[in-house]
Protein backbone atom coordinates (compact mmCIF):
# COMPACT_ATOMS: atom_id res chain seq x y z
CA UNK A 1 0.00 0.00 0.00
CA UNK A 2 2.89 2.28 -0.64
CA UNK A 3 2.48 5.30 -2.80
CA UNK A 4 4.93 5.56 -5.58
CA UNK A 5 3.70 8.29 -7.87
CA UNK A 6 2.72 6.22 -10.82
CA UNK A 7 0.79 8.59 -13.01
CA UNK A 8 2.00 12.01 -12.07
CA UNK A 9 5.18 13.00 -10.34
CA UNK A 10 8.76 13.12 -11.58
CA UNK A 11 9.70 10.89 -14.47
CA UNK A 12 12.03 8.55 -12.61
CA UNK A 13 9.54 8.13 -9.78
CA UNK A 14 7.24 6.17 -12.01
CA UNK A 15 9.42 3.08 -12.05
CA UNK A 16 9.50 0.15 -9.69
CA UNK A 17 11.86 0.85 -6.75
CA UNK A 18 13.44 -2.57 -7.24
CA UNK A 19 14.54 -1.87 -10.79
CA UNK A 20 15.90 1.49 -9.64
CA UNK A 21 17.92 -0.10 -6.86
CA UNK A 22 19.31 -2.75 -9.19
CA UNK A 23 20.15 -0.19 -11.87
CA UNK A 24 21.89 2.06 -9.33
CA UNK A 25 23.86 -0.89 -7.98
CA UNK A 26 24.96 -2.07 -11.42
CA UNK A 27 25.92 1.46 -12.45
CA UNK A 28 27.97 1.97 -9.27
CA UNK A 29 29.87 -1.29 -9.75
CA UNK A 30 30.57 -0.52 -13.39
CA UNK A 31 31.80 3.01 -12.72
CA UNK A 32 33.85 1.85 -9.75
CA UNK A 33 35.94 -0.46 -11.93
CA UNK A 34 36.09 1.86 -14.97
CA UNK A 35 39.32 3.74 -15.64
CA UNK A 36 39.41 5.21 -19.13
CA UNK A 37 38.64 8.93 -19.26
CA UNK A 38 36.01 8.44 -21.98
CA UNK A 39 34.05 5.88 -19.97
CA UNK A 40 34.28 7.84 -16.76
CA UNK A 41 33.19 11.12 -18.36
CA UNK A 42 30.34 9.39 -20.19
CA UNK A 43 29.19 7.93 -16.87
CA UNK A 44 29.14 11.40 -15.34
CA UNK A 45 27.10 12.64 -18.30
CA UNK A 46 24.59 9.81 -17.93
CA UNK A 47 24.29 10.46 -14.18
CA UNK A 48 23.76 14.18 -14.82
CA UNK A 49 21.01 13.34 -17.31
CA UNK A 50 19.30 11.09 -14.78
CA UNK A 51 19.56 13.75 -12.10
CA UNK A 52 17.81 16.16 -14.46
CA UNK A 53 15.02 13.59 -14.96
CA UNK A 54 14.68 12.88 -11.23
CA UNK A 55 12.65 16.02 -10.63
CA UNK A 56 14.64 16.78 -7.48
CA UNK A 57 15.30 20.50 -6.94
CA UNK A 58 18.84 21.57 -7.81
CA UNK A 59 19.36 22.83 -4.27
CA UNK A 60 18.62 19.35 -2.87
CA UNK A 61 21.00 17.72 -5.31
CA UNK A 62 23.70 20.29 -4.54
CA UNK A 63 23.27 19.72 -0.80
CA UNK A 64 23.69 15.97 -1.22
CA UNK A 65 26.73 16.37 -3.46
CA UNK A 66 28.60 18.75 -1.14
CA UNK A 67 30.11 16.24 1.32
CA UNK A 68 31.44 14.08 -1.52
CA UNK A 69 33.10 17.02 -3.19
CA UNK A 70 34.70 18.36 -0.05
CA UNK A 71 36.37 14.98 0.23
CA UNK A 72 37.29 14.98 -3.47
CA UNK A 73 38.84 18.44 -3.17
CA UNK A 74 41.07 17.11 -0.44
CA UNK A 75 41.98 14.17 -2.65
CA UNK A 76 42.88 16.36 -5.64
CA UNK A 77 44.96 18.60 -3.40
CA UNK A 78 46.88 15.88 -1.63
CA UNK A 79 47.12 12.84 -3.88
CA UNK A 80 49.52 14.29 -6.51
CA UNK A 81 52.01 14.89 -3.71
CA UNK A 82 52.33 11.23 -2.93
CA UNK A 83 52.68 9.73 -6.38
CA UNK A 84 55.26 9.83 -9.13
CA UNK A 85 54.99 10.82 -12.78
CA UNK A 86 56.14 13.97 -14.54
CA UNK A 87 56.56 16.89 -12.19
CA UNK A 88 54.15 19.70 -12.99
CA UNK A 89 55.00 21.96 -10.11
CA UNK A 90 56.57 22.08 -6.68
CA UNK A 91 55.88 23.72 -3.39
CA UNK A 92 59.10 23.92 -1.40
CA UNK A 93 60.21 20.33 -0.93
CA UNK A 94 56.86 18.95 -2.18
CA UNK A 95 56.65 17.70 -5.76
CA UNK A 96 53.34 17.80 -7.57
CA UNK A 97 53.12 14.78 -9.91
CA UNK A 98 51.06 14.50 -13.10
CA UNK A 99 50.21 10.85 -12.59
CA UNK A 100 48.71 11.57 -9.19
CA UNK A 101 46.66 14.47 -10.46
CA UNK A 102 45.22 12.33 -13.26
CA UNK A 103 44.30 9.62 -10.77
CA UNK A 104 42.74 12.04 -8.32
CA UNK A 105 40.65 13.67 -11.03
CA UNK A 106 39.47 10.28 -12.28
CA UNK A 107 38.41 9.34 -8.78
CA UNK A 108 36.63 12.67 -8.35
CA UNK A 109 34.65 12.22 -11.57
CA UNK A 110 33.82 8.59 -10.73
CA UNK A 111 32.71 9.50 -7.22
CA UNK A 112 30.50 12.27 -8.48
CA UNK A 113 28.97 10.06 -11.15
CA UNK A 114 28.09 7.32 -8.65
CA UNK A 115 26.68 9.60 -5.97
CA UNK A 116 24.76 11.65 -8.51
CA UNK A 117 23.22 8.48 -9.93
CA UNK A 118 22.28 7.25 -6.43
CA UNK A 119 20.68 10.60 -5.65
CA UNK A 120 18.80 10.57 -8.96
CA UNK A 121 17.50 7.02 -8.74
CA UNK A 122 17.04 6.56 -5.00
CA UNK A 123 16.89 10.11 -3.63
CA UNK A 124 13.17 10.44 -4.16
CA UNK A 125 12.33 7.06 -2.58
CA UNK A 126 11.41 7.20 1.05
CA UNK A 127 13.38 4.87 3.24
CA UNK A 128 10.39 2.69 3.90
CA UNK A 129 10.14 1.88 0.22
CA UNK A 130 13.84 1.16 0.06
CA UNK A 131 13.43 -1.25 2.96
CA UNK A 132 10.56 -3.04 1.29
CA UNK A 133 12.26 -3.15 -2.07
CA UNK A 134 15.37 -4.66 -0.46
CA UNK A 135 13.22 -7.25 1.24
CA UNK A 136 11.58 -8.15 -2.07
CA UNK A 137 15.03 -8.42 -3.62
CA UNK A 138 15.80 -11.11 -1.01
CA UNK A 139 18.28 -9.09 0.99
CA UNK A 140 18.49 -11.00 4.33
CA UNK A 141 15.54 -10.22 6.62
CA UNK A 142 17.77 -9.28 9.51
CA UNK A 143 19.34 -6.46 7.53
CA UNK A 144 16.06 -5.05 6.21
CA UNK A 145 14.49 -5.22 9.66
CA UNK A 146 17.49 -3.50 11.13
CA UNK A 147 17.01 -0.74 8.57
CA UNK A 148 13.27 -0.42 9.14
CA UNK A 149 13.52 -0.49 12.94
CA UNK A 150 16.30 2.08 12.82
CA UNK A 151 14.14 4.42 10.78
CA UNK A 152 11.17 3.86 13.03
CA UNK A 153 12.96 4.52 16.30
CA UNK A 154 15.47 7.13 15.20
CA UNK A 155 12.93 9.86 15.70
CA UNK A 156 11.83 8.48 19.08
CA UNK A 157 15.47 8.48 20.18
CA UNK A 158 16.03 11.96 18.82
CA UNK A 159 13.06 13.24 20.80
CA UNK A 160 14.28 11.47 23.92
CA UNK A 161 17.68 13.08 23.43
CA UNK A 162 16.10 16.49 22.90
CA UNK A 163 14.03 16.10 26.08
CA UNK A 164 17.02 15.11 28.20
CA UNK A 165 19.22 17.77 26.67
CA UNK A 166 16.53 20.41 27.12
CA UNK A 167 16.10 19.43 30.76
CA UNK A 168 19.86 19.73 31.24
CA UNK A 169 19.88 23.21 29.77
CA UNK A 170 16.97 24.25 31.97
CA UNK A 171 19.10 23.38 34.96
CA UNK A 172 21.78 25.72 33.77
CA UNK A 173 24.03 23.33 31.85
CA UNK A 174 26.31 24.98 29.34
CA UNK A 175 28.82 22.82 27.47
CA UNK A 176 32.44 23.86 28.08
CA UNK A 177 35.74 22.13 27.58
CA UNK A 178 35.93 20.65 31.04
CA UNK A 179 35.48 17.40 32.93
CA UNK A 180 31.99 18.32 34.10
CA UNK A 181 30.83 18.68 30.48
CA UNK A 182 32.37 15.40 29.37
CA UNK A 183 30.92 13.57 32.34
CA UNK A 184 27.51 15.09 31.74
CA UNK A 185 27.52 14.06 28.09
CA UNK A 186 28.66 10.58 29.06
CA UNK A 187 25.70 10.37 31.44
CA UNK A 188 23.38 11.61 28.72
CA UNK A 189 24.57 9.01 26.22
CA UNK A 190 24.54 6.30 28.87
CA UNK A 191 21.00 7.20 29.80
CA UNK A 192 19.94 7.11 26.16
CA UNK A 193 21.44 3.63 25.80
CA UNK A 194 19.72 2.35 28.94
CA UNK A 195 16.41 3.80 27.82
CA UNK A 196 16.78 2.33 24.34
CA UNK A 197 17.44 -1.07 25.85
CA UNK A 198 14.34 -0.73 28.04
CA UNK A 199 12.32 0.41 25.10
CA UNK A 200 13.50 -2.43 22.91
CA UNK A 201 12.34 -4.83 25.62
CA UNK A 202 8.93 -3.19 25.72
CA UNK A 203 8.71 -3.28 21.93
CA UNK A 204 9.47 -6.99 21.90
CA UNK A 205 6.89 -7.54 24.65
CA UNK A 206 4.30 -5.63 22.61
CA UNK A 207 5.18 -7.66 19.53
CA UNK A 208 4.84 -10.91 21.46
CA UNK A 209 1.43 -9.78 22.68
CA UNK A 210 0.39 -9.55 19.07
CA UNK A 211 1.50 -13.07 18.32
CA UNK A 212 4.98 -12.40 16.93
CA UNK A 213 6.98 -15.60 16.47
CA UNK A 214 10.03 -14.39 14.64
CA UNK A 215 8.65 -13.90 11.18
CA UNK A 216 7.62 -10.70 9.46
CA UNK A 217 5.05 -10.48 6.74
CA UNK A 218 4.98 -7.72 4.18
CA UNK A 219 1.73 -6.11 3.23
CA UNK A 220 3.10 -4.34 0.20
CA UNK A 221 3.85 -5.91 -3.06
CA UNK A 222 5.56 -4.01 -5.78
CA UNK A 223 4.50 -4.69 -9.26
CA UNK A 224 6.91 -4.86 -12.10
CA UNK A 225 4.71 -3.18 -14.65
CA UNK A 226 4.93 -2.69 -18.36
CA UNK A 227 6.45 0.74 -17.91
CA UNK A 228 9.42 -0.85 -16.17
CA UNK A 229 10.46 -2.78 -19.27
CA UNK A 230 11.71 0.28 -21.21
CA UNK A 231 13.48 1.45 -18.04
CA UNK A 232 15.25 -1.89 -17.72
CA UNK A 233 16.13 -1.88 -21.45
CA UNK A 234 17.50 1.67 -21.37
CA UNK A 235 19.53 0.81 -18.28
CA UNK A 236 21.02 -2.27 -19.92
CA UNK A 237 21.85 -0.39 -23.13
CA UNK A 238 23.42 2.54 -21.26
CA UNK A 239 25.55 0.25 -19.16
CA UNK A 240 26.61 -1.85 -22.11
CA UNK A 241 27.69 1.34 -23.86
CA UNK A 242 29.72 2.38 -20.82
CA UNK A 243 31.30 -1.07 -20.69
CA UNK A 244 32.23 -0.79 -24.39
CA UNK A 245 33.87 2.59 -23.82
CA UNK A 246 35.92 1.05 -21.06
CA UNK A 247 36.96 -2.28 -22.52
CA UNK A 248 36.82 -2.06 -26.30
CA UNK B 1 -18.63 -18.14 39.38
CA UNK B 2 -16.66 -20.19 36.92
CA UNK B 3 -17.34 -18.21 33.80
CA UNK B 4 -14.43 -15.79 34.29
CA UNK B 5 -12.38 -15.22 31.11
CA UNK B 6 -9.39 -14.15 33.15
CA UNK B 7 -8.76 -15.35 36.66
CA UNK B 8 -5.79 -14.84 38.94
CA UNK B 9 -5.75 -17.15 41.94
CA UNK B 10 -3.50 -16.45 44.91
CA UNK B 11 -0.90 -14.95 42.58
CA UNK B 12 2.35 -13.77 44.08
CA UNK B 13 4.98 -11.93 42.10
CA UNK B 14 8.30 -10.44 43.14
CA UNK B 15 10.88 -8.23 41.50
CA UNK B 16 13.97 -9.36 43.37
CA UNK B 17 13.23 -8.66 47.03
CA UNK B 18 10.22 -6.47 46.39
CA UNK B 19 6.85 -8.20 46.51
CA UNK B 20 4.61 -6.60 43.91
CA UNK B 21 1.64 -8.92 44.13
CA UNK B 22 0.90 -10.82 47.30
CA UNK B 23 -1.59 -13.68 46.95
CA UNK B 24 -3.70 -11.65 44.65
CA UNK B 25 -7.15 -12.76 43.39
CA UNK B 26 -8.89 -11.29 40.37
CA UNK B 27 -11.81 -12.29 38.15
CA UNK B 28 -12.79 -10.75 34.86
CA UNK B 29 -16.13 -11.81 33.40
CA UNK B 30 -17.44 -11.49 29.84
CA UNK B 31 -18.94 -8.09 29.15
CA UNK B 32 -17.34 -6.59 32.22
CA UNK B 33 -15.19 -3.44 32.17
CA UNK B 34 -13.05 -3.74 35.26
CA UNK B 35 -11.15 -0.66 36.35
CA UNK B 36 -7.81 -1.05 38.10
CA UNK B 37 -6.26 1.86 39.96
CA UNK B 38 -3.37 2.19 42.38
CA UNK B 39 -0.30 4.27 43.13
CA UNK B 40 2.67 4.54 40.77
CA UNK B 41 4.75 1.41 40.94
CA UNK B 42 2.04 -0.55 42.74
CA UNK B 43 2.23 -3.29 40.10
CA UNK B 44 -0.70 -2.56 37.80
CA UNK B 45 1.30 -3.01 34.61
CA UNK B 46 2.94 -6.11 36.07
CA UNK B 47 -0.50 -7.58 36.71
CA UNK B 48 -1.43 -7.10 33.06
CA UNK B 49 1.89 -8.65 32.03
CA UNK B 50 1.12 -11.72 34.14
CA UNK B 51 -2.13 -12.31 32.28
CA UNK B 52 -0.43 -12.43 28.87
CA UNK B 53 2.66 -14.25 30.12
CA UNK B 54 5.22 -11.46 29.90
CA UNK B 55 5.94 -12.33 33.54
CA UNK B 56 5.44 -15.61 35.38
CA UNK B 57 4.05 -15.71 38.92
CA UNK B 58 6.15 -16.92 41.82
CA UNK B 59 3.09 -18.70 43.19
CA UNK B 60 -0.55 -19.08 42.25
CA UNK B 61 -2.45 -19.74 39.06
CA UNK B 62 -3.14 -17.68 35.98
CA UNK B 63 -6.27 -18.99 34.31
CA UNK B 64 -7.16 -17.51 30.95
CA UNK B 65 -10.05 -18.70 28.78
CA UNK B 66 -10.75 -21.55 31.14
CA UNK B 67 -7.24 -23.05 31.15
CA UNK B 68 -4.37 -22.77 33.55
CA UNK B 69 -1.40 -21.18 31.80
CA UNK B 70 2.17 -22.02 32.63
CA UNK B 71 4.47 -22.27 29.63
CA UNK B 72 5.30 -19.88 26.80
CA UNK B 73 3.29 -22.13 24.47
CA UNK B 74 0.25 -21.78 26.77
CA UNK B 75 0.52 -18.03 26.63
CA UNK B 76 0.95 -17.91 22.86
CA UNK B 77 -2.61 -19.20 22.61
CA UNK B 78 -3.68 -16.39 24.91
CA UNK B 79 -2.11 -13.55 22.99
CA UNK B 80 -4.60 -13.55 20.15
CA UNK B 81 -7.82 -13.58 22.20
CA UNK B 82 -6.36 -11.27 24.84
CA UNK B 83 -5.27 -7.96 23.35
CA UNK B 84 -3.02 -5.64 25.28
CA UNK B 85 -2.66 -1.91 24.78
CA UNK B 86 0.66 -0.57 26.01
CA UNK B 87 1.05 2.63 27.94
CA UNK B 88 3.45 4.17 25.43
CA UNK B 89 2.12 3.76 21.91
CA UNK B 90 5.63 4.18 20.55
CA UNK B 91 6.41 0.80 22.09
CA UNK B 92 3.54 -0.78 20.27
CA UNK B 93 3.72 0.82 16.83
CA UNK B 94 6.89 -0.23 15.11
CA UNK B 95 5.91 -0.62 11.47
CA UNK B 96 6.57 2.17 9.01
CA UNK B 97 2.94 2.71 8.06
CA UNK B 98 -0.36 2.44 9.91
CA UNK B 99 -1.75 -0.25 7.60
CA UNK B 100 1.31 -2.43 8.07
CA UNK B 101 1.14 -2.09 11.82
CA UNK B 102 -2.52 -3.06 11.90
CA UNK B 103 -1.71 -6.00 9.59
CA UNK B 104 1.08 -7.30 11.83
CA UNK B 105 -1.17 -9.12 14.35
CA UNK B 106 -3.53 -10.77 11.83
CA UNK B 107 -0.54 -11.99 9.79
CA UNK B 108 0.90 -13.56 12.92
CA UNK B 109 -2.42 -15.31 13.47
CA UNK B 110 -1.91 -16.93 10.05
CA UNK B 111 -4.48 -15.01 8.02
CA UNK B 112 -4.07 -14.77 4.27
CA UNK B 113 -3.09 -11.54 2.54
CA UNK B 114 -6.63 -10.85 1.28
CA UNK B 115 -8.14 -11.56 4.71
CA UNK B 116 -5.59 -9.26 6.31
CA UNK B 117 -6.35 -6.45 3.88
CA UNK B 118 -10.05 -6.82 4.63
CA UNK B 119 -9.38 -6.79 8.39
CA UNK B 120 -7.17 -3.71 8.12
CA UNK B 121 -9.82 -1.85 6.15
CA UNK B 122 -12.62 -2.92 8.48
CA UNK B 123 -10.75 -2.15 11.68
CA UNK B 124 -9.63 1.30 10.59
CA UNK B 125 -13.11 2.10 9.28
CA UNK B 126 -14.62 0.99 12.61
CA UNK B 127 -12.54 3.65 14.34
CA UNK B 128 -13.16 6.25 11.65
CA UNK B 129 -9.51 6.14 10.62
CA UNK B 130 -9.65 4.94 7.00
CA UNK B 131 -7.68 7.98 5.90
CA UNK B 132 -4.74 6.97 8.08
CA UNK B 133 -3.89 3.69 6.35
CA UNK B 134 -0.82 5.00 4.52
CA UNK B 135 0.32 7.49 7.13
CA UNK B 136 3.75 7.03 8.65
CA UNK B 137 3.29 5.92 12.26
CA UNK B 138 6.01 7.99 13.88
CA UNK B 139 4.67 11.18 12.40
CA UNK B 140 1.24 10.84 14.07
CA UNK B 141 0.19 12.88 17.10
CA UNK B 142 -0.10 11.24 20.53
CA UNK B 143 -3.88 10.85 20.25
CA UNK B 144 -3.67 9.42 16.76
CA UNK B 145 -0.98 6.98 17.83
CA UNK B 146 -3.19 5.73 20.68
CA UNK B 147 -6.10 5.14 18.31
CA UNK B 148 -3.86 3.32 15.84
CA UNK B 149 -2.49 1.22 18.70
CA UNK B 150 -6.06 0.30 19.61
CA UNK B 151 -6.68 -0.61 15.97
CA UNK B 152 -3.65 -2.90 15.99
CA UNK B 153 -5.10 -4.72 18.99
CA UNK B 154 -8.67 -4.86 17.68
CA UNK B 155 -7.44 -6.24 14.36
CA UNK B 156 -6.67 -9.48 16.18
CA UNK B 157 -10.37 -9.74 17.08
CA UNK B 158 -9.75 -10.27 20.78
CA UNK B 159 -12.27 -11.35 23.42
CA UNK B 160 -10.54 -9.44 26.18
CA UNK B 161 -8.75 -6.10 26.19
CA UNK B 162 -6.07 -5.15 28.66
CA UNK B 163 -5.58 -1.40 28.56
CA UNK B 164 -2.60 0.15 30.33
CA UNK B 165 -3.23 3.84 31.01
CA UNK B 166 -5.10 4.43 27.76
CA UNK B 167 -5.66 8.12 28.56
CA UNK B 168 -2.05 8.91 29.46
CA UNK B 169 -0.88 11.93 27.52
CA UNK B 170 -4.19 12.53 25.77
CA UNK B 171 -5.99 15.87 25.70
CA UNK B 172 -9.66 16.24 26.59
CA UNK B 173 -10.92 15.76 23.08
CA UNK B 174 -8.86 12.63 22.45
CA UNK B 175 -9.88 11.24 25.85
CA UNK B 176 -13.52 11.82 24.99
CA UNK B 177 -13.14 10.05 21.66
CA UNK B 178 -11.37 7.15 23.37
CA UNK B 179 -14.15 6.88 25.96
CA UNK B 180 -16.78 6.67 23.24
CA UNK B 181 -14.82 4.01 21.40
CA UNK B 182 -14.30 1.89 24.53
CA UNK B 183 -17.96 2.16 25.55
CA UNK B 184 -18.95 0.95 22.09
CA UNK B 185 -16.79 -2.18 22.21
CA UNK B 186 -18.32 -5.52 23.24
CA UNK B 187 -15.13 -6.97 24.72
CA UNK B 188 -14.45 -7.51 28.40
CA UNK B 189 -11.81 -5.04 29.55
CA UNK B 190 -9.29 -4.63 32.28
CA UNK B 191 -8.58 -0.95 32.41
CA UNK B 192 -5.60 0.49 34.27
CA UNK B 193 -5.94 4.21 34.86
CA UNK B 194 -5.19 7.05 37.25
CA UNK B 195 -8.03 9.07 35.82
CA UNK B 196 -10.85 8.60 38.35
CA UNK B 197 -13.38 10.42 36.21
CA UNK B 198 -12.53 8.23 33.23
CA UNK B 199 -12.74 5.04 35.29
CA UNK B 200 -16.07 6.06 36.81
CA UNK B 201 -17.44 6.60 33.35
CA UNK B 202 -16.11 3.48 31.65
CA UNK B 203 -15.80 0.73 34.20
CA UNK B 204 -18.57 -1.40 35.61
CA UNK B 205 -16.49 -2.16 38.71
CA UNK B 206 -13.23 -0.75 40.02
CA UNK B 207 -10.57 -2.36 42.18
CA UNK B 208 -7.54 -0.77 43.79
CA UNK B 209 -4.14 -2.39 44.00
CA UNK B 210 -2.45 -1.58 47.27
CA UNK B 211 0.43 -3.34 49.01
CA UNK B 212 0.13 -6.25 46.63
CA UNK B 213 -3.56 -6.88 47.29
CA UNK B 214 -6.70 -5.96 45.39
CA UNK B 215 -9.63 -4.29 47.08
CA UNK B 216 -12.98 -3.21 45.66
CA UNK B 217 -13.38 0.57 45.47
CA UNK B 218 -16.60 2.00 47.01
Amino acid sequence: MHRVNVESGPFLDRFDPRSRILAALAFSLLVAVANRPAAVLAALAVATGCAALSGLPISTIARRMTPVNVFMLLLVALMPLASGGREIGSLGPLRYGEEGLRLALTIAVKGNAIVLMLVALLGSLDVTNVGHALSHLHVPDKLTHLLLFTIRYLDVLRREYARLHGAMKLRGFRPRANMHTYRTYAHLIGMLLVRSLDRSERVVAAMKCRGFRGHFYLLDHFHFSRRDIPFALVSVVAMTALACLEWL
Amino acid sequence: MNDAIVRLQQVTFRYGERTVLDQCDLDLHPGERLGLCGANGSGKTTLLGLIVGLHRPKQGQVIVLGKERHTEADFREVRGPVGMLFQDSDDQLFSPTVAEDVAFGPFNLGKSRSEVEAIVGRTLAGLGMEAYADRVTYKLSGGEKRLVAIATVLAMEPEVLLLDEPTAGLDEEATERLAEILLGLPQAMLLVSHDREFLRRISTRTVRLEAGRLALVE
